[in-house]
């Protein structure tokens, strides 16, 4: 028990960074203006923020294309027929 | 109270897709749902090895009835194990289905609303003092509750005349009433029944009728660990506010529209607070008394994430898109429609919504990103699986779990249901457990080591019971 309140007790900081960011274009406008066009000005922490705004894209392709995979196909049908009775 | 009992009772929602000519129905369908669950039980209501009650609800709708719990992290993990042993029924019954020369695709999802408006439930119990005036304690816990969708709500992708719409929750359209006998029609915030299962003297049960399920772990643990330190709050007479909405009926419909939490309710007294303003003065009165008062840790860190949540909705609600059900899901469809070029009324979308709350993890998409990283995680796949066939071990589910367990090897012929156990040929020995607390009468473990010692057929065991 103690050890599922430690764990928790700080929010935001054990929390992973948003995927969602790459697809937003929050990270990539980061990774490009901090990375800048020419290489030799690139700074140290302008690469990795680059890097890691590829591979939070690269994630985000993949996490897009499975989706696309699972996605029912027949969705406008599948969506008009779920009709359920009333429930409590 | 300190301590107290949680449960849940969720409705899931059912369909068969054919994929030749050949369908089922509904109520067909779900029987085979049923058929891997060896009972001596009625059939479509049987109680589990780990103290939970499964059974086929009002309009064909399997329900999962936690075992009783002690705490709000035990309650959800065994909620998400309800979802894991459906899961597998799910697997069972497509396959079994199948085999009858009836191809196709048994789909079970946990939110609360089809496409033509139906609503199903998903039911919160807290045990309550039987002192606490009841009707002072639903007037305080309303406006708690009508707010609280900013943080607990599942999200719904919504279709009106003027287009479509993203609302915070998938429940609150369905409501209309305040406080209700009835759970079918006339909805309310707050139902009436009051079965303790346990000492009436002492007891009553608070019956919450409001609430979305919810898929993600963190935004089931602060829903319940929110709403038992309000509880305790009232319980002590800790709230000195008066928060009473003067239309709450019409306010849970507004909040749920206005995804920007923001918009003004009115209240009785003619102030006017946003359902973040509101929650934020619940939730400064629960920091200070969680100073004054003995409260659990697992309540300590609920007000703490309680406080996180608020501050986000206030600033960037973006950034709960790992935590918070309704926020998830609009950004996983966001980022779908932006990805694909597409708009909020394409079908897909409304797809999405739906699948986002499919418990087969292989189609589900909260479990889609769930397996990627992409959601907060409060418990372990361990945790949740031992919660499969394990009973909360500080409550009376431990001595219903037991007992079935032993019922079952011994092929012994029982009956249950919360506070009874019923047994022999003619189930006419009886044991009565009214203390949910209760993790051991002596009339069980009598009656638990008669079965071990005797190793009975069932045939002499009633006789033998009655007699000693």
């Amino acid at each position: 028990m103690a050890r599922f309140i430690n764990q928790h007790s700080r929010n935001d900081s054990n929390s992973s960074a948003s995927i969602w960011m790459a697809a937003s274009g929050e990270q990539k406008k980061k990774s490009k203006g901090d990375g800048g066009d020419s290489s030799e000005t690139e700074s140290e922490g302008g690469q990795k923020m680059a890097k890691k705004g590829e591979e939070l894209k690269e994630d985000m392709d993949s996490l897009m294309e499975e989706i696309d995979s699972v996605l029912e196909e027949n969705a406008e049908e599948f969506v008009k027929n779920y009709v359920q009775r009333g429930g409590q | 109270m300190q301590k107290r009992i949680y449960g849940v009772e969720t409705e899931y929602g059912i369909i068969f897709t054919p994929e030749g000519r050949k369908t089922l129905p509904v109520e067909k369908a779900i029987r085979f749902l049923f058929e891997k669950l060896i009972t001596t039980e009625h059939f479509l209501n049987v109680f589990l090895e780990n103290g939970a009650r499964f059974y086929q609800d009002t309009g064909c709708h399997p329900e999962y009835a936690t075992p009783e719990c002690a705490s709000p992290k035990q309650l959800i993990i065994h909620d998400k194990a309800g979802e894991r042993i459906l899961e597998d029924l799910q697997l069972y019954a497509e396959a079994k289905i199948r085999e009858e020369g009836i191809p196709g695709k048994l789909s079970i999802f946990k939110n609360n609303t089809d496409f033509v408006g139906n609503s199903y439930g998903c039911h919160e119990n807290y045990l309550v003092d039987r002192d606490v005036d009841f009707y002072y304690l639903a007037e305080q816990l309303i406006p708690f509750l009508v707010t609280r969708q900013i943080y607990t709500g599942a999200g719904k992708v919504f279709q009106t005349q003027d287009g479509v719409h993203y609302c915070v929750s998938q429940r609150a359209q369905h409501i209309y009433q305040k406080i209700s006998g009835t759970t079918t029609n006339d909805r309310s915030i707050i139902n009436t029944r009051d079965e303790p299962h346990a000492d009436r003297e002492k007891y009553r049960r608070l019956h919450v009728i409001v609430g979305d399920s919810n898929m993600s772990e963190y935004t089931n643990f602060i829903k319940v660990g929110t709403c038992s330190v309000v509880l305790q709050m009232i319980e002590d007479n800790y709230i000195n506010k008066d928060f009473t909405l003067r239309n709450p009926v019409k306010a849970i419909k507004d909040i749920t529209y206005d995804v920007t939490c923001k918009r003004k309710l009115r209240l009785d007294s003619g102030r006017e607070y946003s359902p973040i303003e509101m929650q934020r003065e619940y939730c400064e009165m629960a920091q200070k008394y969680i100073e004054q008062y003995p409260v659990s840790d697992e309540h300590k860190l609920a007000v703490k994430m309680w406080q996180y949540v608020l501050d986000c909705l206030d600033t960037d609600p973006n950034k709960l898109d790992r935590k918070i059900d309704w926020i998830i899901k609009r950004r996983l469809i966001e980022s779908y429609i932006d990805r694909h070029g597409t708009s909020w009324s394409d079908p897909k979308v409304f797809m999405m919504d739906l699948q986002y709350h499919d418990i087969q993890r292989d189609r589900g998409l909260y479990y889609l990103l769930e397996r990627n990283g992409a959601v907060d995680r409060l418990f372990t796949d361990e945790e949740v699986d031992q919660a499969k066939t394990e009973p909360p071990q500080d409550t009376r589910a431990r001595m219903r779990g037991e007992f079935i367990k032993l019922a079952r090897e011994h092929s012994i012929q029982y009956d249950l249901d919360w506070s009874n156990i019923r047994l022999g040929n003619l189930l006419n020995v009886r044991v009565i457990c009214n203390n949910p607390f209760e993790t051991n009468t002596e009339k069980v473990a009598e009656l638990v080591r008669t079965i071990q010692k005797t190793n009975l057929r069932k045939t002499s065991l009633s006789k033998l019971v009655i007699q000693s």
